[in-house]
């Protein structure tokens, strides 16, 4: 008999000709380059064909959400910064949407605006390094991260340009956001971002029709749209398969409903839709960025009746959420009154759209199981958090 | 033609690699112990106490309110309260910190500390060649190694030195006002703080 037949997942596959195949187990991380971070999969292959696969997290456990249960509201702001580090604003924006939804605090108009422009900046940044990721996990290695990066960078010094840090920004706080624009700042970002299609009309050229992406990528690690949606799936992987949800026009938070812009959307739910998806999404980030830069508002960047210190909201429960880059970010807190939250819960979309890996990877070989992670976009500071 | 795509892939290499000789956009590396890029005025790294004054201890802003110990969301602050007063850069009788330690091990750069202290005592610096060969004492930093000239503070964050001064000016002048000097007056809070403890 088989040792197939061990996997019913594996029934499709028909046994190697003299019948006594044997499965080989393999161990593909913490500790490989391919896994972005410490994450490990336990891969059993028949040949080179992948017959089971069962992730194991845990690695970059930090008891978040115990620690957070332990310090003041304010006190957990710079820790979500480390939750997904690429995108600490926009982690800040759940977390203090989840806190102002909880406390009822309004949030000034330019502060809004201001938020807007950062967290856009973030899914530029976010989106740019991934493409750079994934081609370097499918052998390019160096060229497309590089010019990726090189992008990346010049967000990544506005950043600390408002807010004093490349990564670790902490900078939204509840009702605003921490220091208004520095002199000069808004000119210096209007020419990142003008300067930022030229880039993706570059990387497009580089790689889009190149006939080895196509190869690797075209009908590689499908994810049918009824799997997605019953998995939870969200953000650009979900929007890959060709279901139109983006909270950004469902939810309508902050002040997204004044803004002219698309949501792109794939249709075989491949690596390569998703890869391209991330392309369009810049572009129509860039039209926001325009957009806000644009009717930037003069006024308070934060609500000046918040305090700082001894911020008690009223007992009571909230669930702040937002399209982070990688999908629905939300953060669900219990307030009974004293400064520490009673229960601090995240909902990461990295760890969510992981669950899918198993099903995308089955039939495939081993060098697609790192691409299709790869254009999951997971960070494990935000899936064992 | 297969191959097509990536020809034209090749092309835009060798544009890239061509651009980045007179493009300052396709090469934003620079050589970085003979060259420095600015320092960016708003960057942030690890905290410092400021005096006033010429002498580096008796001239610290800090009253030992202890309120950043407190609220440090990793705890990496630890301060020994005086159990008597001092006069301060003004003259005027406050608690001071007989021992201020800030394990720069533990300290994740937040500045929540600065955001709460209602004295201005405590700030962020930028200097980012910190490095030190052993793993305990040498990263657990002292008031002495912590304390830096209000000049300092001037030289490294400008905008922000200069409307710190401002309001500590304009608190002094008020509190010294009705009655000069003798009693000792609450502290002035500070724009981000809020009341003090004590």
């Amino acid at each position: 008999m088989s040792a197939l037949a061990e996997f019913p997942s594996a029934a499709h596959l028909t046994p190697s000709a003299d019948g006594d195949s044997q499965l080989l187990e393999v161990s593909m991380g913490p500790q490989h380059p391919s896994t972005h971070g410490v994450f490990r999969m336990d891969v059993v292959l028949d040949g080179e064909t992948v017959v089971k696969l069962k992730p194991i997290f845990g690695y970059l456990h930090r008891n978040h959400e115990k620690i957070a249960e332990d310090e003041t509201y304010l006190g957990s702001m710079p820790y979500t910064d480390r939750l997904d580090y690429f995108c600490s604003l926009t982690n800040n924006w759940a977390y203090a949407l989840a806190v102002e939804t909880l406390a009822g605090i309004q949030v000034p108009e330019r502060a809004q605006y201001l938020r807007i422009i950062t967290a856009e900046l973030t899914r530029l940044q976010n989106h740019a390094s991934l493409v750079g990721f994934l081609m370097q996990d499918m052998g390019a290695s160096g060229t497309p991260l590089m010019y990726a990066f090189r992008e990346r960078e010049k967000i990544l010094d506005l950043f600390e340009a408002l807010t004093g840090a490349r990564m670790m920004c902490n900078y939204m706080r509840f009702g605003g956001c921490r220091v208004d624009l520095p002199a000069g700042w808004l000119e210096q970002a209007k020419q990142v971002v003008a300067a930022f299609p030229r880039f993706l009309d570059e990387y497009e050229t580089l790689l889009v029709s190149n006939e080895i992406i196509m190869a690797r990528t075209q009908g590689v690690g499908v994810l049918s749209r009824e799997l997605a949606i019953n998995a939870g799936i969200t953000g650009p992987v979900l929007r890959a398969c060709g279901v139109n949800y983006d909270l950004r026009k469902v939810d309508k938070y902050g002040i997204y409903d004044r803004f002219s812009f698309r949501i792109p959307l794939g249709d075989h739910g491949d690596v390569y839709d998703r890869y391209m998806l991330r392309l369009l999404e810049m572009r129509e980030s860039i039209k926001i960025l325009e957009q806000a830069m644009r009717d930037l508002p003069e006024g308070p960047f934060t609500d000046p009746k918040t305090k700082v210190r001894n911020f008690r909201p009223k007992p009571g429960e909230a669930y702040g959420r937002i399209e982070a880059p990688k999908g629905e970010l939300g953060f669900y807190l219990i307030s009974d009154g004293t400064p520490n939250p009673y229960r601090y819960r995240v909902r990461p979309p990295s760890l969510i759209n992981l669950t899918v890996l198993e099903d995308m990877c089955l039939g495939r070989n081993v060098a697609d199981v790192v691409i299709i992670l790869g254009s999951i976009d997971i960070v494990m500071g935000e899936v064992d958090r | 033609m297969l191959g097509n795509g990536l020809l034209k892939g090749l092309a835009e290499t060798a544009r890239n690699f061509f651009g980045s000789y007179v493009d300052k956009d396709r090469l934003t590396t620079i050589q970085f112990p003979e060259e420095r890029a600015p320092r960016i005025e708003a960057s942030r790294n690890f905290p410092f106490l400021v005096y006033d004054g010429t002498d580096p201890q008796a001239g610290l802003r800090c009253v030992s309110c202890l309120i950043c110990e407190k609220e440090c969301p990793p705890k990496c602050i630890f301060i020994e309260k005086s159990t008597d007063k001092k006069p301060d850069a003004v003259g005027k009788p406050q608690f001071y910190p007989t021992r201020f330690n800030i394990d720069v091990s533990v300290c994740m750069s937040c500045q929540i500390c600065v955001e709460v202290c209602p004295f201005d005592a405590i700030k962020m610096d930028n200097d980012f060649e910190a490095s030190a060969t052993g793993r305990f004492s040498d990263l657990l930093w002292t008031k002495e190694r912590l304390a830096k000239s209000n000049e300092y503070y001037h030289q490294v964050h400008p905008t922000e030195a200069a409307d710190v001064d401002a309001a500590l000016a304009a608190a002094r002048a008020k509190a010294a006002a009705p009655k000069p000097a003798a009693s000792p007056a609450p502290p002035a809070p500070s724009a981000t703080g809020g009341a003090p403890e004590k």
